[in-house]
């Protein structure tokens, strides 16, 4: 920790992130957040599962209001998530530097997930347009299917401190969904501060839960929770996918993955990975059929 | 007197048109758009007060709490002057004597819920029994509710002949019906009791009891003073109407007043056929008189709090 | 129970009279008026070629608001050059996501000053402040938002084609919605990689001029947006040109027939949002009371100035005389005059000539043999207005019932089957809209099925959104605007 020479500077307290608050972990405890040389730079929280029960029931009561809201509305809501994100951008690199990386690359990072929120904003109202069918059933209904969002998502978010926690992040939020976050342990700084900007882009409150903590410990009661929709695993480890998979099938979750190693590709966004946390709805309605119907027009 | 049999009923009555709720809220909003200022918006706050049932309505009203109420409707505000007073007091039956007492020689009215108020859970004998108690006392109308349990199991013939024998038991008293919308369910069920009501008897309809949330709102008042408006096409009797809770600003007053002066029309901007339910809405309108008086946004510090 | 009464001695209702609305006026100090506009040609205000400039009026004040440059054919040269050229130097080559973004830039800059082009928009064109500042100013800001959102989506609204841009696209906006119209036009336009030369209508340039600035503000390269004032002329010169690649007109039939023909021997991309005169039918189960708002809205909402108006109302015969004078009261409360008092519900008619036509077709319909009826409203003494007005016991046979009015003159029909109005409401050359009432779903989509219209609205009217195609079928024009659809015509593969 930095010392200044004419005034003592204040240093950050860098809490949890749950129903739009910033409570400290129930159970007190913390962890260190290390730089690239293994030097201690914050304390972190380390969640409790607890603390990931109150992050999921507050998912739970954000999701009717924000999966009801305009699709038009959370496109703005994503956008204005990239301005406040793109005025505090300093903050991110420097943030990104303390973790190891160089400037260049914190540059890249922070501007691509800048870009991504605005690219996720995009397709806000336009990915039903795409998905959504017309269904031209051969008896006298009306037929169509549309999406949905599943409902709360646990995310277990990437490596990429920044970008990938975004990028995991926006597909969900953008389809309607609430999410419960469980940052990568080894670099949670950036998703706190993260918070921050969700907190002051009017994102409501519970719509974003983010949780610092160990995933060993808390994987399990998240993955089992009866009151979660889906799980969305970004990492490569076949064995705790496969845990995942197992612990989900209480209530049927669904299991996405999404194993991208390098977040910056085209690849890593496209309104698939929106569709993917999306349950498709189909709906039949009589088309009344009254005599003389065909030779009218 | 206007009726000599008790109505009978039909389940005719029941029938209406369908209600849209996207278009009735469209409408509703367009009322608020209307932007009144000046003139119009004192006449608006003046006549906002004249139509004001200022109603408390909780277990530990006193004879104390009573008294002090009548005292400010007829002096909401006395170093104005001018002022009128509010249109009535509405209160538990046991307080109506009271009220009546402290009202003495006055205009103001004394309502009196009755009839099991608020969930209206008793049988009828004590409802009858309730509202001729309140009549006794004194009580000038009487809020009754419907029995929305028997409604929504459409037991329809039982609400409306409750109705029709507890008008019987008002007497001279004017009795307006609560149809407590909030529980209702949807507007096409706000329609259907407002026409069973007002086919029963009832000399007004009122939304709510003020105890359930939703409680008054704006579509469920205009279909409301729809369905008032369809009773006048088609035999030209006029009802009342009265939104009751949550309608507490100067400002949602007016919303109101805009809707029922471009639904119904100025024979019914008068406190005889129309009126607020409310506890706290006449001090916001002396707020606002004070505002448009003095110029300046005024402090809650300087109007009585009763 | 009640004692009935005789109807007729039934004492109307009283609306509006007793509490009349004190004046509200917005203020009309907040949008800034330049004496005179220039041309807004390869990022910079210029002077026309040939010096003319042309005066724009109020209409609700005949009083002149601005001076405007009438551009001429050097000027549509100037225009179309820098068009080409931001697009093969810049627009083209940028990435679609940074594209995109300038797109964004516009929409929020847009958002900000929203209020000053609400005020424009009704000093220029006579439409109410409520319907410039709650309908016409947002739903830009929208479409702008909207569509660059596609810049960088474009792969996903064409599967297994590569869409490209055209080049450059000429547009021509009509009075009724000016900066509405233009970003219908500008958005898709920008997002798909075209450039633009815009040519607003001849009464109402301001607002179109105003976003010429606000695209200056946003920093877009130069002549990637040109904008030309002008008159026929000019519009004439704009789509004659050899240089662009794209035709997107919203005006009047004969004049996008004339479009047609002028462009027939050339490889010019069409598309036409033109004339209606649109069904809107009720049903007797309908919901009447939201049904009766929905025709004053159909045919009254911005005068009447609607290409899609419900300009022919088709009542069941069962309710119609409740349903008439249901629609009678509710006239009696629209408040007609100045255009910028918040209250006002239908402000001035666009021009003298317009105004001109309307009263023809009054006189037409009370010649005809239909029964006139018009609310009680007084009219402001200066400037060009009109009662809002209805004719019931029209037949379909009449010119009233054929012809579009444009202006805020409703013709009653009556029907008695399903049938017979699907037959009546698709009698017409044109086939822009139409709007069905009814509280019985499968008859909707029955409805919808049958009618031969590019927008049906049911239990609603006059409904408009950035995600949702709009145009006609028949000589309404083709082409879509708004939503996926809204991409195609800007696109080439």
């Amino acid at each position: 920790m930095k010392k200044s020479t004419n005034r003592i500077s204040v240093l950050k307290t860098y809490k949890l992130y749950i129903g739009g608050q910033f409570p400290r972990t129930e159970s007190g405890r913390s962890f260190a957040a290390l730089d690239a040389k293994g030097n201690k730079i914050a304390n972190l929280c380390l969640a409790s599962r607890k603390d990931s029960r109150e992050a999921i029931v507050a998912a739970r009561a954000a999701l009717g209001g924000w999966s009801q809201r305009a699709a038009s509305n959370r496109g703005q809501i994503l956008y204005r998530i990239a301005e406040m994100l793109e005025a505090r951008k300093d903050q991110f690199i420097a943030e990104l530097q303390l973790q190891g990386l160089s400037r260049s690359a914190a540059l890249l990072e922070t501007n691509g997930a800048i870009d991504r929120w605005i690219y996720y904003a995009g397709w806000c109202d336009k990915f039903q347009a795409l998905f959504s069918t017309v269904n031209p059933v051969a008896s006298s209904h009306y037929n169509f299917s549309v999406c949905e969002p599943m409902g709360v998502v646990a995310i277990f978010a990437p490596a990429s401190p920044l970008l990938g926690l975004v990028s995991v992040l926006a597909p969900c939020l953008a389809g309607g969904n609430t999410a419960v976050v469980l940052a990568d342990e080894t670099k949670s700084l950036c998703s706190i501060s993260l918070a921050e900007v969700l907190n002051s882009s009017d994102v409501p409150g519970g719509v974003v839960n983010i949780l610092t903590g160990s995933k060993t410990e808390l994987l399990p009661w998240i993955a089992e929770h009866r009151d979660v929709n889906a799980l969305a695993y970004t990492q490569r480890d076949h064995t705790t996918l496969s845990s995942l998979k197992t612990k989900a099938t209480g209530n049927l979750k669904r299991v996405i993955h999404w194993p991208f190693t390098d977040w910056s590709v085209n690849k890593a966004q496209s309104p698939h990975l929106i569709m993917d946390l999306q349950e498709i709805k189909t709906t039949w309605h009589p088309i009344q059929q009254i005599a003389g119907s065909g030779a009218s027009y | 007197m206007k009726k000599l049999l008790p109505a009978v009923y039909n389940p005719l009555l029941l029938a209406g048109p369908a209600i849209d709720q996207t278009g009735v809220e469209e409408r509703t909003t367009r009322f608020t758009k209307r932007s009144i200022k000046a003139a119009s918006k004192m006449q608006g706050l003046l006549l906002t007060l004249r139509m004001i049932d200022l109603t408390t309505l909780e277990g530990k009203d006193s004879v104390g709490k009573v008294e002090q109420l009548c005292y400010k409707a007829l002096h909401l505000h006395d170093i104005f002057e001018g002022l009128p007073t509010v249109a009535a007091i509405c209160v538990y039956p046991s307080h109506v004597h009271t009220a009546k007492k402290a009202l003495l020689g006055s205009s103001v009215k004394v309502a009196s819920v009755a009839t099991a108020f608020p969930s209206g859970q008793s049988n009828l004998p004590i409802k009858l029994e309730e509202t001729r108690f309140a009549v006794e006392e004194g009580a000038d109308e009487i809020d009754m509710v419907i029995s929305r349990g028997k409604f929504l199991a459409g037991e329809y013939a039982y609400v409306f002949d409750e109705i029709a024998a507890i008008k019987t038991a008002c007497g001279a008293a004017r009795l307006k019906v609560i149809l407590e919308t909030g529980e209702l369910g949807s507007l096409d069920e706000v329609r259907k009791a407002s026409q069973l009501a007002i086919a029963a008897g009832a000399d007004f309809i009122k939304t709510s009891t003020g105890k359930i949330q939703p409680a008054a709102t704006l579509p469920v008042t205009l279909v409301m003073l729809e369905t008032i408006r369809d009773h006048y096409y088609k035999t030209g009797t006029m009802v009342g109407m009265k939104p009751a809770g949550g309608i507490s600003t100067s400002k949602l007053a007016l919303h109101y007043l805009v809707m029922l002066n471009e639904t119904l029309g100025a024979d019914w901007m008068d406190p005889h056929w129309f009126r607020f339910g409310a506890s706290s809405l006449a001090n916001n309108v002396l707020m606002q008189i004070a505002k448009e008086k003095e110029g300046c946004y005024q402090s809650a510090n300087y109007f009585s709090v009763d | 129970m009640a004692t009935k009464k005789n109807k007729s001695s039934i004492r109307p209702l009283r609306l509006g009279s007793e509490w009349p609305y004190a004046p509200a006026p917005e203020s009309a100090a907040i949008a800034r008026i330049n004496e005179q506009y220039e041309l807004f040609i390869d990022g910079k205000w210029q002077k026309p070629a040939e010096g003319t400039y042309f005066d724009s009026i109020n209409p609700a004040t005949e009083k002149k608001l601005y001076r405007a440059s009438l551009a001429t054919e050097k000027d549509v040269d100037k225009a179309v050059a820098a068009a080409r050229k931001a697009s093969d130097k810049y627009w083209k080559k940028m990435s679609p996501a940074e594209r995109g973004k300038y797109i964004f830039r516009i929409a929020r800059l847009m958002q900000e000053q929203a209020r000053e082009l609400s005020v424009m928009e009704t000093l220029d064109g006579g439409k109410p402040i409520r319907e410039s500042r709650d309908f016409d100013i947002p739903m830009a800001c929208n479409h702008f938002f909207y569509y660059a959102g596609w810049a960088d989506k474009l792969e996903y609204a064409f599967t297994n084609r590569t869409p490209k841009p055209i080049g450059v696209a000429a547009q021509i906006t009509p009075w009724n919605f000016p900066l509405l119209m233009a970003a219908w036009k500008i958005a898709p336009a920008l997002a798909t990689g075209n450039t633009v030369v815009l040519k607003p209508a001849e009464t109402t340039s301001l607002t179109t001029l105003k976003l010429a600035s606000i695209i200056q503000e946003a920093d877009l390269p130069p002549g990637v947006v040109n904008i030309i004032t002008g008159a026929g002329i000019t519009g004439a010169a704009l789509v004659r040109h050899p240089g662009i690649n794209k035709i997107a007109f919203t005006g009047s039939t004969a004049v996008g027939k004339l479009i047609q023909q002028e462009t027939a021997a050339s490889n010019k991309k069409l598309t036409l949002e033109l004339g209606g005169k649109a069904a809107n039918i009720i049903f007797s189960d309908a919901p009447i009371d939201q049904a009766v708002e929905g025709v004053v809205n159909g045919i009254f909402f911005n005068q009447g100035h609607v290409c899609c108006a419900g300009s022919r109302l088709y009542v069941q015969e069962s309710i119609a005389p409740l349903f008439i004078q249901k629609l009678k009261d509710r006239m009696a409360t629209l408040l007609v005059g100045d255009p910028m008092d918040k209250n006002t519900d239908i402000g001035a008619i666009n021009s003298a000539e317009q105004l001109e036509k309307i009263n023809y077709y009054i006189r037409l319909g009370k010649k005809e043999g239909s029964l006139h009826y018009e609310s009680a409203a007084s009219l402001p003494k200066k400037g060009y207005f009109c009662q809002p007005t209805l004719f019931t016991k029209v037949a379909q046979s009449s010119r009233l019932a054929q012809e579009e009015i444009f202006g805020p003159v409703l013709a009653i029909l009556t029907f008695r089957t399903e049938d017979e109005v699907i037959e009546k409401a698709n009698n017409t050359p044109y086939g822009l809209s139409a709007g069905v009432w009814t509280d019985k779903g499968s008859r909707i989509f029955n409805m919808s099925k049958r009618l031969k219209a590019g927008v049906i609205w049911a239990n609603s009217y006059n409904l408009f959104d950035p995600t949702s195609p709009f145009g006609g079928y028949k000589e309404s024009g083709y082409g879509r605007e708004g939503g996926l659809h809204g991409l195609l015509p800007y696109v080439s593969f």
